[in-house]
């Protein structure tokens, strides 16, 4: 039983369909998908192959047609609009291209919203947002407006906002966004970091150097999943095939 | 690149004898070149030959420094100053595998590249992952070697998601004849059909 409980994303037989008739549009046909702590999975496929949709699905931000969706063994289903909310606010961090950080509170305001708005107190909400500012390289900024802070800067104070608390599940949709490859490399590194301290991360990319970093790279084709990679190699393979 | 040129660049920063140049070589590229110590001297001897090093007199280790001459030290400004040409690499086997997979009859060719994109992909994961895993600053050069290799994978699932795409499109016209399809970048390594060489 501890195999299936230990299951923080998963998506059964999973349809999305837009409209209806002649016109619907299948974004997602038949998706199954699990995810582990600790594990990072990336989804790749060209646009429109439904990567954004799997992305809203597995974060509660959409739901499916047909399907079961269920996050920390909850089905997503069975949860009233408010349960979703709390479970968004909660579980889930969303890593986008889009930062969506309020221009009118500071960083470590924004980094701590999301706790506030689910009850934390004021105190610890803003210690919490400090510690992941912290985390993500920011500890002496959490008091500039979004506008002060480069775009870097900005996309990791989004990321704080994403980790910020217990998060179990981090969703990332190209989050790496017009950042330089540098900057783009370290966004990479800290969601790395914190799935390797345990959260489940799922990655929508269409680029094959940010997927690398995933554990397990899923390709998306008109809604299908059509391909996944094996089981990392041991390092000797590895070199020894560098060759090629 | 040579081996030749790895060795004077060694040198260059001062003498040593074959296990050293060895040791430094494997280190500076993160033993993705392993060298043994046969080609090592080998390529000292041919070196001492042409005159770009020269072998001093052995310690009583028994061990033959070598430093590197004036000519040398040309040959190696020579080297660094050379952009390495595209056409002195092996031909690319990929892109002849899939355009033969293209012409040959019964070969699935989507399947041959979502193959080779799979097993592209993990060894980016696990390029990635030693990456990941050499943080230090003193192995910059190692990471280097690895990013080299981390734009070459990628460039090539670019290019199987752009053999992807054009195979939707693709219809052959005329069974058991070169099909008018574009492969970007492969063009030129297309080699003639049988048919067409008998020709």
């Amino acid at each position: 039983m501890s195999g299936v409980d230990a299951v923080v994303l998963e998506l059964r037989d999973v349809h999305r369909t837009h409209g209806t008739g002649p016109a619907a549009v299948h974004a997602l046909r038949g998706v199954s998908l699990a995810v582990r702590p600790g594990e990072l999975v990336a989804v790749m496929g060209p646009s429109g192959s439904g990567k954004s949709t799997l992305l809203a699905l597995a974060g509660g931000l959409d739901s499916p047609t047909a399907g079961e969706v269920h996050v920390d063994g909850q089905p997503l289903a069975a949860l009233d609009r408010r349960g979703l909310a709390q479970l968004r606010r909660r579980r889930v961090g969303y890593i986008f291209q889009d930062l969506n950080l309020l221009g009118s509170l500071t960083a470590v305001e924004n980094v701590a919203l999301p706790l506030e708005l689910d009850g934390t107190g004021v105190r610890r909400a803003r210690a919490l947002a400090l510690a992941a500012l912290a985390e993500v390289g920011l500890p002496e900024l959490g008091d500039r407006f979004p506008e002060q802070l480069s775009g870097g800067q900005q996309q990791r104070v989004a990321i704080a906002r994403a980790l910020v608390g217990e998060r179990r599940l981090v969703l990332a949709d190209e989050p790496t966004g017009a950042l330089d490859s540098q900057t783009g490399e370290a966004v990479l590194h800290l969601l790395r970091r914190r799935v390797d301290a345990g959260a489940a991360g799922l990655l929508v990319t269409h680029e094959a150097r940010h997927a690398g970093w995933a554990d397990r790279v899923i390709f998306l084709r008109d809604g299908v999943l059509v391909d996944s990679t094996a089981p990392l190699s041991s390092v000797e393979q590895l070199l020894s095939g560098s060759g090629r | 690149m040579s081996i030749r040129h790895g060795l004077l660049a060694l040198l260059e920063r001062g003498q040593m004898y074959g296990y050293q140049l060895r040791a430094a070589f494997e280190e500076s590229t993160g033993s993705t070149w392993p060298l043994n110590i046969g080609q090592v001297y080998t390529t000292l001897a041919r070196l001492e030959r042409d005159g770009l090093v020269r072998s001093l007199p052995e310690s009583e280790a028994g061990q033959r420094p070598y430093e590197i001459t004036d000519a040398g030290r040309a040959d190696l400004t020579l080297w660094f100053a050379t952009p390495v040409s595209r056409t002195d690499r092996p031909r690319d086997e990929l892109a002849i595998k899939l355009a033969l997979a293209l012409t040959t009859p019964g070969v699935d060719v989507r399947s041959v590249v979502q193959t080779q994109r799979a097993a592209t992909m993990r060894t980016l994961q696990e390029l990635t992952r030693l990456k990941y895993a050499s943080d230090k600053p003193e192995e910059l050069p190692w990471r280097l070697v690895l990013d080299a290799m981390v734009f070459q994978a990628e460039a090539e699932v670019r290019w199987l998601d752009h053999c992807e795409t054009s195979l939707v499109r693709y219809r052959p016209s005329v069974p058991g004849r070169r099909p008018p399809v574009e492969v970007d970048g492969s063009a030129e390594a297309v080699p003639p059909t049988d048919e067409e060489a008998r020709r």
